[in-house]
């Protein structure tokens, strides 16, 4: 299992190369969206309108914040469950997204997306959400604003952690790593 | 009778929103430390450690452990001789949680009309309260704040009285199986076993504010907890379910007499980040 230190938006070289199992440190950009801002995303692709921001070759995190204190770029921010996204997902990699950062497993559909689609979903620590701020250096709402802590945010992270969950070749750290580990 | 101030008791849930969101028990702590002994997956040991980490961090800077601040569930235990005065509890309760939530810089995660609008009430409000009449002239709250990932993976399983044991033992490790990395595990497992469909899932979360680890004071459901315990953590799902030997930290059950036509069994999750704090006025 790889360790690497990797640049968000992640290059296509790299992201091949990922795989399951890895841990990386991911410093860049990427932007978050939840349950709402996926439903509203869902809704304007299926109306032909063009997005408030460009999801191609980018990262999601599955992500709402805790409100920042005065001087602080941003509260506790840690990942929220991503099968709620599943069925969102699919439709959004069609458009170009590359990786997804969350906790817990997707489902069947979104691991055969990624597969077509040449991307990877990425682990974070759930309930880390103090930890994982400290990773945050700038925090903009882009879209959504009436959604409040569900809006859509332009993050610049720097050694932010994750663990590859699935990869493009079908790699699977879930299942990979529960069957080591059950005793019947 | 002894009169409490409705005003006191407002302040008295702004303060454990915010003590609960920001501070994890010893308990809860020393259970996790105690975890990250056991495991045996090298990515599970280390995701306890991160978790121990970001506990000492959220409470030396006052920063919520967990982005969910949750839904504020407040247990009031109300000592039949206590008389509220200037104002009725309910509103004073609310307005703990209103007042709490904006102090503390915690996440509003309420929404209005679950199925339609699902616009966010922007102060957390309103809680959930469970309110029980008791001998004496206290009362007692107990504040929880419950994270939606675990609160999702909840189930109420209405079995047959001939499943016994067993059933309630598969019923208990197939949801966890299910809920699998979801409900951010290591879990504690709150179970309500008798009683009827809606007191199995009060008994069931009340069992997650007994001091983690402690068992059952009923030698019988000790025992089930126990048993319980350990065909989770054969599971292997381990820490945030990325496989190991620690899926629980503890089985909880609370249990009643029940119908002899029923055994409700209600399973209520509770996240690593298990989150209460209480006081006694």
């Amino acid at each position: 299992m790889a360790i690497w230190n990797i640049t968000s938006p992640i290059e296509e070289n790299i992201l091949k190369k990922l795989r399951a199992g890895d841990s990386i440190s991911i410093s860049g950009v990427v932007y978050t969206a939840r349950d709402a801002a996926h439903k509203r995303i869902a809704e304007a692709l299926k109306a032909g309108e063009t997005l408030p921001f460009n999801l191609k070759g980018q990262t999601l995190y599955y992500m709402g914040p805790t409100p920042a204190r005065p001087g602080r770029v941003i509260g506790s921010c840690g990942p929220t469950t991503s099968g709620r996204m599943d069925s969102f997902t699919p439709a959004l990699l069609a458009t170009g997204l590359s990786a997804m950062i969350g906790k817990g497993e997707r489902s069947t559909e979104v691991k055969e997306a990624i597969k077509k689609q040449r991307a990877v979903y990425l682990v974070t620590y759930g309930g880390a959400g103090a930890l994982l701020a400290k990773t945050v250096k700038r925090a903009e709402v882009v879209a959504y604003p009436e959604l409040g802590a569900e809006a859509v945010m332009r993050l610049e992270i720097e050694d932010f952690p994750v663990i590859v969950a699935n990869d493009m070749r079908g790699g699977d750290l879930f299942k990979q790593q529960i069957a080591k580990y059950r005793r019947w | 009778m002894r009169e409490i101030k409705a005003q006191d008791i407002a302040q008295a849930v702004a303060r454990l929103a915010q003590k609960a969101n920001y501070e994890l028990g010893e308990d809860v702590l020393s259970a996790l430390s105690k975890a990250r002994e056991q495991e045996i997956s090298p990515i599970g040991c280390d995701a306890l450690g991160r978790l121990i980490e970001n506990a000492r961090l959220a409470k030396e800077e006052s920063l919520p452990l967990c982005q969910d601040c949750g839904a504020a569930v407040v247990f009031l235990d109300i000592g039949q001789d206590v008389h509220i005065t200037g104002g009725d509890l309910y509103s004073a309760v609310t307005e703990g949680v209103r007042q709490g939530y904006a102090e503390g810089y915690l996440r509003k995660s309420m929404v209005a009309q679950p199925f339609s609008k699902r616009v966010n009430t922007g102060d957390n409000t309103p809680p959930v309260i469970h309110a029980e009449i008791v001998p004496g002239d206290r009362l007692k709250i107990a504040f929880m704040p419950k994270g939606g990932g675990a609160e999702n993976t909840s189930r109420l399983v209405m079995l047959k009285p001939g499943a016994g044991e067993q059933g309630i033992i598969d019923a208990v490790v197939s949801a966890a199986r299910e809920a699998g990395g979801n409900p951010c595990p290591p879990l504690i497992i709150g179970l309500g076993i008798g009683a009827t469909a809606e007191k199995a899932m009060v008994m069931a979360k009340r069992a997650l504010l007994r001091p983690l680890g402690w068992p059952s004071s009923d030698p019988e459901a000790a025992r089930l907890e126990k048993k319980i315990l350990e065909r989770v953590n054969a599971l292997g799902i381990g820490p945030l379910g990325m496989g190991g030997a620690v899926t629980a930290l503890a089985v909880h059950a609370e249990v009643r007499p029940c119908h002899f036509a029923s055994l409700p069994l209600a399973i209520n999750l509770q996240c690593h980040s298990a989150r209460h704090a209480e006081v006694v006025l």
